[in-house]
């Protein structure tokens, strides 16, 4: 009995490290499982195994072109949210200048204000030129509140490079360019790696900024969204279970590759 | 030495994007905020006449949603830091060679869209769901009590959807702690629990302070939860700005709405933040 009780004490923090991650992941286990369930219409209620919603994960009418663009969207907001943030990841983390405060603040306040107000304030401004919501609005909306999570990430790994390898690079007379292509850049390239990764997985959730500035066009949550009310197709759980596994196999992938490199 | 000009250059384009459609539109949302009706014109057609008291007609009216809020994104924030807390402990001294692995498990579910996510535990926690019975056969809740439309099932939706916003921080702060810091605290004939009091929790306070910003913030505004998870009763001020926008068209009440959340929560945060005495986030 002591033994237990003296084993429980020891490892109580790991028994609630289990507990947390079970509570973190229910919803994602469910998921799951109702991405194989052979419901006709509904996915409310379990009816039956099968494979079919993983065969034809279009089946459901209108969620591939949602899907697509999602895809669509999360990649050019990513792509321009991480040039631009990275410049200013730059600009901040490697140089003195006037107004520094100034434009920490300034990339700092999208962080701060809650996703609602930026989408309301966003749509006014289109309105008030009169551009109809849709498409570029949307890249518009993402690559702003994207941006700011770029910096912040980027800037954190420039922080932490060591400043003697630039200085050795140069003192190999390697001039300006030489050493930010050759030895800055590639320092810094994880964490623009990470930063590009946050910002696509950001855009491709977000559902509050684009609800108000996507118009008519469809993304995949706002697609869910609007199905919740009569019940999601089963094609909607395959989709999320595909990203999910995806997503978890480029992580690990890129662990895999980072470990390796640092062995040789 | 590098010139003078390369910062500049380097900001110029992301600045003026956020000139453009950061600072442009919160000019904007001021502006329309004050606006009212056009005398004689259709729905939706506004005209500036700077009326102040929009800001006074909209927070009266809304103070039930706007008290709501604030309450629902306090107990959110408190629930997230007391399941985080020790989640970010275990990974950060505990984790040993599985410690990335354990991070990667943190940010996961992320990857499912996080609307799949709500809506499931919406089904888990609904009548079909396997928790209501089991729960109703254990004599733990009564017949007619449900778990789903209730303000329980917005803040557990809330906590749930925000709590790696709050364990990465916490995690990234713990783990920068010296182990060897809690070992002397122990030589010294501190107990466990003064040892977290005195050591580990002030060393992880901007941990602490950037996640429970991270998850206040968004909880604050968030409207998704309340309408998937609540009913009509547990209505927040994200739902009153989008019906507003949306069913209405109501766009200075809206934005009124929308600059006062803002400034509340800016307020909240300065004070909050010189408080706790960390300048280091930004």
């Amino acid at each position: 009995m002591k033994t237990i009780s003296r084993w429980f004490g020891r490892n109580l923090i790991r028994i609630y490290a289990v507990i947390a991650f079970t509570y973190l992941f229910i919803p994602v286990a469910y998921t799951f499982v109702f991405s194989f369930n052979d419901s006709a219409k509904s996915n409310l209620i379990w009816k039956g195994f099968t494979f079919a919603n993983w065969q034809n994960p279009c089946g459901a009418p209108q969620v591939c072109n949602a899907l697509g663009n999602s895809i669509k969207i999360g990649f050019l907001a990513t792509l321009f949210s991480t040039i631009l943030g990275t410049m200013i990841a730059f600009a901040i983390g490697r140089h003195k200048f006037k107004g520094r405060s100034t434009t920490n603040l300034l990339i700092f306040l999208p962080m701060a204000t809650p996703e609602i107000v930026l989408g309301a304030s966003l749509l006014s401004l289109f309105l008030v030129f009169q551009i109809n919501p849709g498409f570029w609005p949307t890249v518009i909306a993402h690559v702003l509140f994207c941006m700011s999570f770029v910096v912040v990430t980027v800037k954190a790994r420039i922080a932490s490079l060591d400043p003697r390898l630039e200085q050795a690079a140069m003192d190999l007379y390697a001039n300006e360019r030489e050493t930010f292509r050759r030895v800055t850049l590639p320092l810094v390239a994880p964490g623009i790696a990470a930063a590009a990764l946050l910002a696509f997985s950001l855009s491709f959730d977000d559902f509050i900024i684009t609800n108000f500035n996507s118009g008519t066009m469809t993304t995949f949550p706002k697609f869910i969204y609007v199905s919740a009310a009569r019940g999601i197709p089963a094609q909607a759980n395959v989709i999320g279970s595909a990203m999910f596994i995806l997503a978890l196999t480029i992580v690990i992938l890129g662990q895999f590759v980072g470990r390796k490199r640092k062995v040789s | 030495m590098r010139k003078i000009g390369t910062p500049y250059l380097l900001l110029i384009p992301g600045m003026g994007f956020l000139l453009i459609f950061f600072l442009l539109p919160i000019f904007n949302l001021a502006q329309t905020s004050t606006q009212t009706p056009r005398v004689g014109g259709d729905t939706g057609q506004y005209e500036q006449t700077f009326r102040f008291a929009n800001y006074l007609d909209a927070i009266l009216e809304n103070r039930e949603q706007f008290g709501r809020s604030f309450l629902y994104a306090l107990i959110t924030t408190i629930l997230a830091l007391a399941i985080a807390y020790p989640l970010a402990y275990a990974i950060a001294f505990k984790g040993g060679r599985f410690k990335n692995v354990m991070l990667v498990l943190v940010i996961a579910p992320f990857f499912v869209s996080f609307l799949l996510r709500t809506i499931a535990w919406k089904q888990i926690l609904g009548e079909e769901g396997f928790v209501v019975p089991a729960l109703r056969s254990l004599h733990i809740i009564s017949e007619s009590t449900t778990l789903t439309s209730s303000a329980f099932a917005v803040v557990m939706g809330m906590t749930y959807n925000f709590l790696p916003f709050m364990t990465l921080p916490l995690y990234a702060s713990i783990d920068r702690i010296d182990p060897r810091t809690l070992e002397a605290s122990g030589d010294l004939y501190a107990n466990g629990f003064t040892t977290f009091r005195k050591v580990t929790l002030p060393l992880s306070m901007p941990g602490v302070v950037a996640g429970t910003l991270l998850t206040f913030i968004p909880a604050a505004g968030d409207y998704v939860n309340a309408a998937i998870l609540g009913s009509p009763q547990t209505k927040m001020l994200g739902n009153v700005i989008e019906s507003r926008y949306f069913r209405i068209v109501d766009y200075p009440t809206a934005s009124a709405l929308s600059f006062t959340l803002m400034a509340a929560i800016l307020i909240l945060v300065t004070i909050y933040v010189r408080k706790a005495g960390t300048e280091e986030l930004v």
